[in-house]
């Protein structure tokens, strides 16, 4: 294990801390809030910690994979305790750990909140909240590679390490360039969606945090309804952009560098938008009764689809109350996700399909036995080695989960809740079903259940490993 | 640039990791998905999988955008087939690596109808690096500057050197030498010496001077800077059939020892004024037979690192020979440059050199201003050479009102041909190469070596 180097790193972390805690401080001079002096404060800690324990070079740049992992897990874990920080100084949060949940929540891209009241809140913390939504989203890391020189071949073990998928594509040969091209399309992309917001008629602060919400796929709102209390055509805008946020950047890309029948056939984006068909005229037929018009229908049921397969986890309607076949529709595409290599959490799409391939693969097998198959995925053979990270990855998530309901059920709180609860902070959503719906929020849970929700975030947004390598005695090792 | 390399082998990992260091885009095509992964995975790369000479294999690896594409898998016929369907897909400049004989004799007719930019034959590239070696015998390693004008080279001081113990200035004031020393090489340490640095025995240095004047350098510490008039080789391979046919010219005698029976007599059709001898180069008796204790120079170019390396040690042994070892394995080079072998030559690097060589000089053609660059000691020290093009804020400035950047030496100014030595009083004009031995990596412009 190479401590120095990653020490390093987790010091670069902490300086862009404190350029992302700029912001709300910006944000505290424009509502002229006292708020603003909470992250002056920490933003001052976070940039003199990090400047002087980056002062002192790295020894060795030795960089495996495995201090690629631990550097990604530390640094989120870094980012959480400090972000957290500003929140329970503010006063405005009843507990750090309460601070902490807020903060990991937003940064892990869930959204769900401790908060009864979110309305009380003042305007910096909400844009703060908001706000780690957006850098979470695409990942910190990557950020760093795009704009820092680090040389050295190592970089590729953080982007690995940090971005969703069973496997990491390049767009271009370096990592640099493509976590930069990673970026602008983001940035673009979320450029445009505030725009149209204000189109709509929502206020400035309104569309930019609920634009980082959608972005990121978080799901923080400013309001307690969520997003209820918009207009139709706002709501229309960010039901389309949670779907654009949940495809694979590669497709952009492809876009972008005109190639779009490439990007027409990308498999992993044909089976996503094909799901989100598919739910929503389930729930529309399923729901009608309930609403004025089809259209009202499917306009809740889109909504409610493209927020919860993307994980991001804003409602307009309290779907807690929809009818039973609707609610587990939506519980399946808790678990399915977005695709690989968006901002989205979940299996993802990608991980589904290749499963469904091996079952079905499995089935041949039985009836000739001697058949030799390989499975394709998006025109290429699936190797073993992603295979085999595919099926161990469905293991472990079934294992964490079932020990994560196992745990909060010490709280003696009802089995939907329980159950939905893990499933909402696993998969980066947000509300669940039951007492953790969308019109309620954790509060019900004691502070030890927090915790565990807490790591299930983090483990979700990491994708498992990099979190579970933390507590293997083998990674602490020296060499 | 954007460059694709075809071939994972020896070759195309040192380039990538040269190239990718350098600055480049680079995408390497591998048909086995195992070690295209693992260089993707080493440097920052991009990694495709598949044959380098499909076209969609090609397109997916960008060789629309490509600027060069690089051939060196192991068969030649795939190599020139890849630069073949690059130059047609892609239009950018190619490089092949061809190694079979055959296709050597008509070189210049296969690169001109292909239109490949560079054809490197890798045996031939080793006999031409042996035979400058052969000139320097003294030195370990020789590289040029300025179009051959002036050379870099490295020595180890001997035992009992009049240098034991002396600083750098005793160079020009006791021994009236105008050479510059630019790195020394002391253990594990590198230093990049002051005048006032004092040299030791069994450092390792590396001086910047014109061939004369280096050799009267080396004649005046007490090395013998004979000319070399016997060569011995071991092994005769297609590198020793090109180094025989570049050294009997220069009235060098040789003397090949091979042991397989159809190939002497190859080597004694081909070459009919060397000396070709049937036997086990391996074995003592015959060595002594032939004379190794009187040899000038000994070439140990067989098959097997481990044969090489005990035949050189053992020339070192009995003769005064400036002995040559060719190595093939990379990875244990500072365990092979602890022992003194003399020059230790390791093919692949040879190679790989010669092909940077062109990539650095197209470069510059596109916008870096260096003529070469060369590793002097690897991964830690670099000799550049710099062409100074446009007013920058460098010229005319004394040297030593120049506020140069630490662990930098400027090594020579070379004007119109005539090369200068630099001291303080010295100054850069236009159209001069400059060249500038550095620790520091990464310099594109002779600006950058100020503060």
């Amino acid at each position: 294990m190479n401590y120095s180097i990653i020490r390093y790193i987790l010091c670069r972390v902490l300086e862009f801390q404190a350029l992302f805690l700029s912001l709300p401080c910006i944000a505290s001079v424009v509502y002229q809030e006292k708020e603003g002096w909470a992250y002056a404060a920490v933003l001052a800690f976070c940039l003199a910690v990090g400047f002087v324990g980056k002062l002192k070079k790295p020894k060795s740049t030795v960089f495996y994979a495995k201090e690629g992992f631990v550097t990604v897990s530390l640094s989120w874990i870094i980012l959480s305790l400090t972000g957290a920080l500003p929140l329970y100084l503010s006063g405005e949060f009843p507990s750090y750990t309460d601070a902490l949940f807020e903060t990991i929540s937003g940064l892990t891209t869930t959204g769900a909140s401790i908060l009864p009241d979110v309305e009380a809140l003042s305007q910096c913390n909400l844009f703060w909240r908001s706000f780690t939504h957006w850098i979470g989203g695409m990942g910190v890391l990557v950020l760093i590679l795009a704009i820092l020189p680090l040389a050295g071949g190592y970089n590729m073990h953080l982007m690995r390490a940090e971005s969703p998928g069973p496997t990491v594509g390049k767009l271009v040969p370096r990592v640099k360039y493509t976590a930069r091209n990673l970026y602008k399309m983001y940035v673009v992309l979320t450029v445009i969606q505030i725009v149209l917001l204000l189109v709509t008629g929502m206020s400035p602060f309104e569309s930019m945090t609920l634009s980082f919400g959608t972005a990121g796929t978080g799901g923080f709102g400013v309001l307690n309804s969520s997003i209820g209390s918009y207009p139709m055509v706002s709501q229309a805008v960010i039901t389309v952009f949670m779907i654009l946020f949940g495809i694979n950047f590669n497709v952009y890309y492809l876009l972008w560098t005109k190639k779009p029948m490439q990007a027409l056939h990308h498999e992993e984006m044909r089976y996503y938008l094909g799901i989100i068909v598919v739910a929503v005229l389930l729930i529309t037929a399923n729901i009608k009764g309930g609403f004025h018009s089809l259209l009202d229908a499917f306009h809740h049921a889109a909504f409610q689809v493209a927020s919860i397969i993307t994980t991001t986890g804003y409602s307009t309607a309290d779907f807690n109350q929809w009818p039973e076949f609707s609610k587990f529709v939506l519980v399946l595409l808790m678990f399915v996700g977005a695709c690989a290599g968006s901002t989205g959490g979940g299996i993802k799409v990608s991980r589904v399909v290749i499963m469904l391939k091996l079952v079905k693969n499995e089935l041949s097998y039985l009836i000739h036995p001697k058949r030799v198959r390989q499975i394709h995925f998006e025109q290429h053979v699936v190797n073993k080695e992603v295979l085999r990270s595919i099926s161990v990855f469905f293991i472990t998530y079934a294992m964490i989960y079932g020990a994560s309901v196992l745990l909060i059920s010490l709280d003696n709180l009802d089995f939907t809740t329980n159950f939905t609860a893990v499933a909402a902070t696993l998969n980066n959503i947000g509300p669940g079903l039951g007492q953790v719906g969308p019109a309620e929020n954790f509060t019900v849970y004691s502070q030890p259940a927090k915790y565990v929700l807490m790591f299930d975030m983090l483990a979700g947004r990491l994708e498992l490993f990099p979190i579970l390598l933390l507590f293997t005695p083998a990674t602490w090792k020296r060499r | 640039m954007q460059i694709i390399i075809v071939g994972c082998g020896n070759v195309g990992t040192t380039l990538t990791e040269q190239l990718s260091k350098e600055g480049h885009n680079i995408t390497v095509v591998d048909r086995d998905a195992k070690k295209a992964e693992s260089v993707a995975n080493r440097f920052d790369v991009m990694g495709v999988v598949g044959n380098g000479a499909s076209f969609t294999v090609q397109n997916e690896a960008g060789i629309e955008t490509a600027d060069l594409m690089i051939a060196v898998t192991t068969s030649d016929e795939l190599n020139l087939l890849c630069c073949l369907i690059a130059r047609k897909a892609g239009g950018c400049n190619t490089i092949a690596r061809v190694r079979n004989p055959i296709y050597n004799k008509e070189i210049t007719y296969i690169k001109e109808e292909l239109g490949l930019s560079m054809v490197i034959n890798p045996e031939y590239a080793a006999a031409c690096e042996i035979a400058r070696l052969l000139k320097f015998p003294s030195a370990i390693k020789v590289d040029s500057f300025a179009k051959g004008r002036v050379e870099l080279l490295k020595c180890r001081i001997g035992e009992g050197s009049v240098l034991d113990k002396k600083p750098l200035t005793y160079i020009s004031s006791g021994l009236r030498c105008d050479v510059l020393i630019c790195t020394v090489e002391r253990g594990e340490e590198v230093f990049i010496p002051s005048g006032n640095f004092k040299l030791r025995e069994k450092d390792i240095i590396s001086i910047v001077a014109s061939s004369q004047k280096a050799n009267e350098f080396f004649r005046k510490i007490g090395m013998v800077t004979n000319r070399i008039k016997n060569c011995m080789i071991i092994g005769g391979g297609e590198t020793t059939y090109y180094l025989a046919k570049q050294l009997l010219p220069m009235g060098i005698e040789i003397k090949i020892i091979e042991q397989d029976k159809e190939r002497c007599n190859e080597l004694s059709e081909l070459l009919p004024q060397a000396m070709v001898i049937r036997g086990d180069g391996t074995e003592r008796s015959l060595l002594y037979e032939e004379g190794m204790p009187n040899a000038h120079s000994f070439v140990a170019w067989t098959n097997l690192d481990e044969e090489n390396i005990m035949l050189s040690l053992f020339a070192k042994n009995v003769s005064k020979a400036k002995t040559i070892t060719k190595v093939h394995r990379i990875s244990y080079d500072e365990i092979i440059d602890s022992m003194d072998l003399g020059s230790v030559l390791y093919p692949k690097h040879i190679t790989a050199e010669y092909i940077l060589q062109y990539v650095r000089a197209m470069q510059n053609s596109i916008g870096s201003n260096i003529e070469t660059l060369y590793q002097l000691i690897e991964d830690k020290v670099e000799a550049l050479e710099f062409r100074v093009q446009e007013k920058s804020a460098l010229v005319g400035i004394p040297l030593k009102e120049l506020q140069l950047k630490e662990n930098l030496l400027i090594a020579c100014i070379n004007r119109r041909g005539v090369i200068i030595t630099p001291g303080g009083q010295d100054t850069i004009e236009m159209g001069d190469t400059v060249v500038v031995v550095t620790t520091n990596q990464g310099f594109h412009d002779l600006k950058d070596i100020l503060k």
